[in-house]
C-alpha cells in the first residue's frame, strides 16, 4: 500500500532559525539547577567547600596550615561531587525521561551532549575557582588565628593541573553517563571506578612487580593523582594522555554511538 | 492559537520497524492532511508509538520513511516551531515545577518569555499549580502540560500520543474543541487512541492499525456509513421482504432490529415504496466498532476489554 500522493506543501516559517548551540549550552546549564536534587548538588559544593575549610583550620597541625592544605581539602569533595552532576546531567534524560522532548526539540543528540559536556565542565571551573577563592581565605583566616606565617605555596602552573584534573574527574561522569545511561547504574559504576578499582590497583602495585612498573601506564586514577601532587615530568603527561586515551576518550566515544544510536523511549 | 494560513502534512511512506525477528511496525503508509484531525487508532501494543516515535526520529525506522511536509523530523532547524510533539505525558523530570518545563521549551525554541504565562492560560492550568513540582500531577495536569508544551512554538503539526488519556469529560471535550479549532485554521493534527469513542469523537480521519499493520482508513464519515443501516419497522418481515426484492443484503438481529448494507436514504426510499412504517432509521456504528473488537480481542492478553 502506497500514500496517496499529494503535493506536499512545502511552507516553511519566515520566522524560524536553526537552534544556535549557544542556546543549547544556556538551557542545558539551567537544566542542571532547576530540580532540587540539582540545586543541592550545586548547593553542596559551596557547603563542603565551607565545611572543609573550616576543618582544616580547626583539625590540621599549624605547621601544615598552608594554601595547599586548603586547595586540597576543598578540592577533594569536588572531585567526587562534580563528576555525579555530570553523570545526572546525561542519565536524566533517559532515567526521568525527560529525553522524549530534549530530543524531539535537539534531534541532533550530538549537540544535546556537547551543550551537557561544555555546561558541565563550566560548573566545574566555576567551582574550582570558588574552591581557590574560599581556601585562600581559609588560608588568611587560619593563619591570622594561629598566629603563623601565611604560606602561598600553590603556583599557576599547580593550580592550572588541580583544575585539570578535576576536570578528568568530572568527563569521566560525562563518559560514563553516555555509556550507561541510567542514574543509577551510572552512579555505582563511577563509585566502583573511582573508589574500589583505585584500592585493587594498589594491592595488586604492592604484591606484583610487574604491575608497579605498567601502572601509571594503565591506571588513569594512578596517572592522574599526580595532577594534584603538583607539576609533571614529560613522562607523567604521557602517563595522563595515554591513559584517558584508553579510559576516558575510547569509551567516550563508543558512548556518543550509543547515545546516537539508541531508542529514546 | 494562529497558524497563519501555513499548511503542512505527515507523509508516512512503507514504514516499517523490526526487533530482531518481531515485526512492530509493518509497512505502515498513510498522510495526515493540514486542516484535518487524524485519528490514529489501534489496541495497546499495536505499532502506534513505535510509530510516532519515528515520525519525530527517537527512533529509527527498518525502513521506510516519515516526513514533515517533505522534510525529516531532524532536518527542521528548529522543530519545535514546526511540529508540536507530546509522546508520553508522565516523560517529565519529576523535580521541575510545570512553570519551569514549559519555559526550557520556550527557550530552546527562542520564543519570548510570556509565551509561557499564555500558553499555561490556554490550558487552564493556574499560577499555583503550575508552581507545584511535576511529580505531584494528576495524569490530566500532566497531559494538560504537554498539550501546552506541544503547543507553545505554534507549529503548524501536532503529533499527540494518547493526549485523552487521563482526562475526564470535561477534559475530552476542551481537548476535542482545541483541536478541532487547530485544525479549522489550518493545522495538521495526528493524534492516537486505543479508545474507539475518543477517536470518533475528535478525528476527522480514521487509520486504523493492528499488530502492526494498517487495517483501514479513511474520512470517519466514510467508514461509519460503509458499516450500512439499522431500522427497525412495525412489520419487520415486510420490510425485510421489500429490502431483499431491492436486492440489498439484509440480517434482523435477536433485538429485533435489521441491518442493511445501504445507507439510510435507500432504506427509507425502499420502505416508503412499499409503505412499511419505519420507527428506526440511522448509520450502524456497528462496522467500525465490530471491526476494532476484533481487533483488540485479537492481540488480547490477561486484560479486560476496555
Amino acid at each position: 500500500m502506497t500514500a496517496t500522493v499529494v503535493d506536499p506543501v512545502r511552507e516553511q516559517r519566515a520566522d524560524v532559525y536553526p537552534v544556535p548551540l549557544s542556546r543549547v549550552i544556556n538551557v542545558e546549564l539551567r537544566k542542571m539547577f532547576d530540580t532540587r536534587s540539582g540545586f543541592w548538588l550545586m548547593a553542596s559544593i559551596v557547603i563542603t567547600a565551607v565545611l572543609t575549610t573550616i576543618g582544616t583550620i580547626a583539625f590540621a597541625p599549624d605547621a601544615d596550615l598552608t594554601y595547599y592544605t586548603f586547595a586540597k581539602a576543598i578540592g577533594f569533595p569536588m572531585t567526587v561531587v562534580l563528576p555525579i552532576i555530570a553523570i545526572l546531567s546525561i542519565t536524566g534524560e533517559w532515567s526521568q525521561r525527560s529525553g522524549l522532548t530534549t530530543f524531539t526539540l535537539v534531534p541532533h543528540r550530538n549537540r544535546v551532549i556537547a551543550a551537557k559536556a561544555v555546561s558541565s565542565v563550566a560548573v566545574a571551573i566555576a567551582s574550582m575557582l570558588f574552591a581557590f577563592v574560599i581556601g585562600a581565605i581559609g588560608n588568611l583566616v587560619g593563619t591570622a588565628i594561629t598566629g603563623t606565617e601565611t604560606v602561598w605555596d600553590v603556583s599557576l602552573a599547580e593550580g592550572v593541573n588541580i583544575v585539570l584534573g578535576s576536570l578528568l574527574c568530572l568527563l569521566t561522569g560525562t563518559m560514563l553517563g553516555m555509556l550507561i545511561r541510567s542514574s543509577a547504574g551510572a552512579l555505582v559504576a563511577y563509585f566502583v571506578y573511582s573508589l574500589l578499582l583505585p584500592t585493587v590497583a594498589g594491592i595488586l602495585a604492592a604484591s606484583q612487580g610487574w604491575f608497579r612498573d605498567l601502572q601509571p601506564w594503565v591506571d588513569l586514577n594512578y596517572a592522574q593523582a599526580a595532577l594534584f601532587e603538583g607539576t609533571l615530568t614529560a613522562e607523567q603527561w604521557a602517563n595522563v594522555a595515554v591513559t584517558a586515551s584508553a579510559w576516558l576518550l575510547l569509551p567516550a566515544l563508543l558512548g556518543l554511538r550509543m547515545v546516537m544510536k539508541s531508542e529514546v523511549k | 492559537m494562529d497558524t497563519r494560513g501555513r499548511s503542512a502534512m505527515i507523509t508516512i511512506d512503507s514504514l516499517s520497524k523490526k526487533y530482531g525477528a518481531g515485526i512492530v511496525v509493518d509497512d505502515i503508509s498513510f498522510v495526515a492532511p493540514a486542516g484535518r484531525v487524524t485519528g490514529f487508532l489501534g489496541p495497546n501494543g499495536a505499532g502506534k508509538s513505535t510509530s510516532m516515535r519515528m515520525m519525530v526520529g527517537l527512533t529509527s525506522p527498518t525502513s521506510g520513511s516519515a516526513t514533515i511536509s517533505g522534510r525529516r523530523f531532524a532536518d527542521l532547524p528548529n522543530p519545535g516551531r514546526e511540529v508540536g510533539v507530546m509522546l508520553d505525558a508522565s516523560a517529565q523530570h519529576a523535580g521541575r515545577t510545570g512553570r519551569e518545563i514549559l519555559t526550557i521549551a520556550q527557550r530552546m525554541m527562542g520564543l519570548p518569555g510570556r509565551r509561557v504565562a499564555e500558553l499555561l492560560e490556554l490550558v487552564s492550568l493556574t499560577e499555583t499549580e503550575a508552581n507545584r513540582r511535576v511529580g505531584n500531577y494528576s495524569l490530566g495536569m500532566r497531559q494538560r502540560l504537554g498539550i501546552a508544551t506541544a503547543l507553545i512554538g505554534d507549529p503548524a503539526v501536532l503529533i499527540l500520543d494518547e493526549p485523552a488519556n487521563g482526562l475526564d469529560p470535561a477534559g475530552i471535550r476542551w481537548m476535542r474543541d482545541l483541536l478541532r479549532d487547530y485544525a479549522d485554521q489550518g493545522g495538521t493534527v495526528l493524534l492516537s487512541s486505543h479508545l474507539l469513542h475518543e477517536i470518533e469523537v475528535i478525528a476527522d480521519d480514521i487509520v486504523m492499525i493492528g499488530k502492526g499493520r494498517i487495517v483501514c482508513q479513511g474520512s470517519k464519515t466514510q467508514l461509519l456509513q460503509s458499516a450500512g443501516t439499522v431500522a427497525r419497522a412495525a412489520d419487520l418481515y415486510a420490510l425485510k421482504r421489500a429490502l431483499d426484492t431491492s436486492g440489498l443484503h439484509t440480517t434482523v438481529a435477536d433485538d429485533g432490529a435489521l441491518r442493511a448494507d445501504a445507507d439510510p436514504t435507500r432504506v427509507g426510499r425502499v420502505a416508503q415504496e412499499a409503505g412499511v412504517a419505519l420507527i428506526e432509521l440511522r448509520t450502524a456504528d456497528g462496522g467500525l466498532e465490530e471491526m476494532f473488537l476484533q481487533l483488540t480481542a485479537d492481540t488480547q492478553r490477561e486484560r479486560k476489554a476496555a
